[in-house]
């Protein structure tokens, strides 16, 4: 919970990790490539006084994720986001298994998402069950540039992605993350498109599609699908930090994305632990579209609650106190009201 | 700043010079402005580019564009008999170095790992970097005074000179659209102009495409300052 000038904002950590990245784990030159290039995102895009040294860096205790995130960081509910890249560190990098240990111990904080891979094929879905079973998964995260042997990521159009995917609806995993990465079968195309998020978002109505990092760096054809999808969803991770770096850019992605899909869509992240959520959470309450930028909406205390906690609460049924809830209303975005546009 | 060791001042200018036609095709800027070009080296009439890239997982396709474009550029430059263009940093170094230096193209320097080579992905960011660059010459025209509608029947010839309006130019040349000064001012991919109509929305969706696009930019470039930044210190 955080509170300034009166308000109270309830907080829904919606993309958290608890990594082994240090070199004992590290199974090659992918896995130290991996988390340099984190290791720059962190140093790149956050104040100087949050700059950790890469020792804090390569993994972080139990002691410090609780801190980080519930002491300091105004969290009420985190949600773990699984990146296994089992080709890149011995005991892959963020396992359901990691997150789910913290997390079964910590039941009022956490909630543990799992994974799959279409690639694991049958046996990836009976592994699914069990992993939905074992850790009550709600929802998975889907990272489409991980490296398996050969095979160089995958895209959620391929035909064993729809047999996962039918296995979510199955068992109840509604929310479905998607972390696109640069790498992806076959590598002449866009890695970063998300058009096959729009063509499996129309074929399961019923499970709802959080793009993670808001389809960055391909802004634009994620507000463009996201249009046209009611069930598809903006995460911002990533796009966070922009607010201290580079706060016109920040004011421009937040006023696309209200523009395009509107308040009720998009919502909180710190990435944790590139970033801690403390300093992300002060500023965005603080923060208001610059003046000058007259064709955007007003991010307003109200949506700054719906981005901060609400909208993510209502697809993992988190209970909100009453008093920081809000009552239902219209969005009035574009993408409230799908048209075409091209 | 990147390193330039050259017996010959003069050649080593004319390959910088050609390196800077050279376009990162995602981000629509040239790989020198972007500072990716690490050194330049002049050895007789051998030239060797070391090129560098924001992370080590940058998307190996556009690496691969920005490697096989700058070696057509330095082949190109009169006085250069063999151009060496090295990427360095980069998990797909190896592949990509490899696969230009044998003339194998992209998919022969994955193989089993890509269907086909690069044009159609070069063609769309060229797309993408068209609209944005239309935007970009429109917003400048409603800045001062004009009204939406009314771009609808502008030209060319109406965007003042300027950078943004070279930058158009080369982008509907390079995409074989029509880029004289009577040319409508906004036209589809296809190069028909985009009616009345349409244009509200299409400019709103460009829009989103070029804060894309210079977002991108930006965070490449911050990015590739720390990497290289983080290189110099001891390590810790």
């Amino acid at each position: 919970m955080y509170t300034k000038n009166g308000d109270t904002y309830f907080i829904v950590d919606g993309h958290v990790h608890a990594w082994d990245a240090t070199p004992a784990n590290q199974a090659n030159r992918y896995g130290e490539g991996f988390i340099n290039c984190f290791y720059d995102y962190h140093r790149n895009l956050s104040p100087e006084d949050k700059v950790w040294s890469k020792e804090d860096f390569f993994t972080q205790s139990e002691e410090r994720i609780l801190k980080d995130l519930f002491e300091d960081g105004y969290v009420d509910k985190a949600i773990f986001q699984p990146t296994y890249l089992t080709d890149f560190y011995v005991n892959g990098f963020n396992t359901t298994e990691q997150n789910g240990a913290i997390a079964e111990r910590h039941p009022d904080k956490f909630i543990a998402n799992g994974s799959w891979d279409p690639r694991d094929g049958e046996a990836g879905l009976s592994a699914l069950a069990e992993l939905a079973e074992r850790w009550q998964l709600r929802g998975v995260k889907l990272y489409t540039a991980e490296w398996k042997g050969e095979s160089k990521g995958w895209k959620l159009t391929d035909p064993w992605s729809y047999r996962y995917l039918d296995k979510c609806q199955e068992l109840g995993i509604t929310n479905i993350h998607i972390h696109k990465g640069p790498t992806i079968y076959p590598l002449n195309r866009d890695a970063f498109d998300v058009a096959d998020v729009d063509d499996v978002a129309s074929a399961f109505p019923e499970l709802n599609f959080i793009v993670e990092h808001v389809g960055l760096p391909r802004l634009e054809d994620f507000c463009w699908i996201a249009t046209q999808e009611p069930n598809v969803y903006g995460g911002l991770a990533v796009a966070m930090p922009f607010i201290h770096s580079r706060p016109r850019y920040f004011a421009q992605i937040v006023g696309e994305l209200l523009y395009w899909i509107g308040e009720d869509r998009i919502s909180f992240a710190s990435d944790y632990a590139i970033w801690t959520p403390d300093w992300l959470i002060e500023r965005f309450v603080d923060f208001s579209i610059p003046e000058d930028m007259t064709e955007y909406p007003a991010l307003t205390t109200d949506v700054k609650k719906k981005i901060l906690g609400l909208n993510m609460a209502k697809l993992y049924d988190i209970d909100v106190p009453e008093q920081l809830r809000l009552p239902e209303a219209e969005s009035g975005a574009v993408g409230a009201e799908p048209e075409p546009v091209a | 700043m990147a390193l330039d060791v050259a017996a010959d001042p003069a050649l080593a200018l004319a390959v910088r010079r050609a390196l800077d036609t050279v376009r990162d095709p995602e981000l629509d800027e040239s790989i020198v402005s972007l500072d990716f070009v690490a050194s330049v080296q002049v050895d007789g009439e051998r030239v060797t580019v070391e090129l560098r890239l924001p992370t080590y997982f940058c998307a190996p396709n556009f690496a691969y564009l920005m490697v096989a474009d700058a070696h057509d550029a330095v082949r190109s430059v009169p006085g250069v008999e063999r151009a060496v263009i090295r990427l360095i940093d980069h998990f797909a170094s190896e592949e990509i170095n490899a696969g230009i230096a044998g003339g194998r193209g992209f998919a022969g320097s994955f193989p089993g790992l890509a269907d086909d080579e690069l044009a159609d992905l070069r063609l769309t960011f060229r797309r993408k970097a068209h609209r944005a660059g239309q935007e970009r010459c429109a917003s400048g025209l409603v800045a001062s005074g004009w009204t939406v509608s009314r771009l609808a029947d502008g030209t060319l010839a109406d965007v003042p000179p300027g950078l943004d309006l070279d930058r158009l130019k080369r982008r509907r040349l390079e995409l074989g659209l029509p880029a004289s000064d009577d040319a409508p001012l906004l036209v589809d991919d296809a190069g028909e102009p985009i009616t009345d109509l349409d244009l509200p929305a299409q400019l709103r969706f460009a829009r989103t495409t070029r804060i894309s696009i210079e977002g991108n930019a930006a965070l490449c470039r911050g990015l590739l300052e720390v990497r290289y930044r983080r290189d110099q210190e001891v390590p810790g």
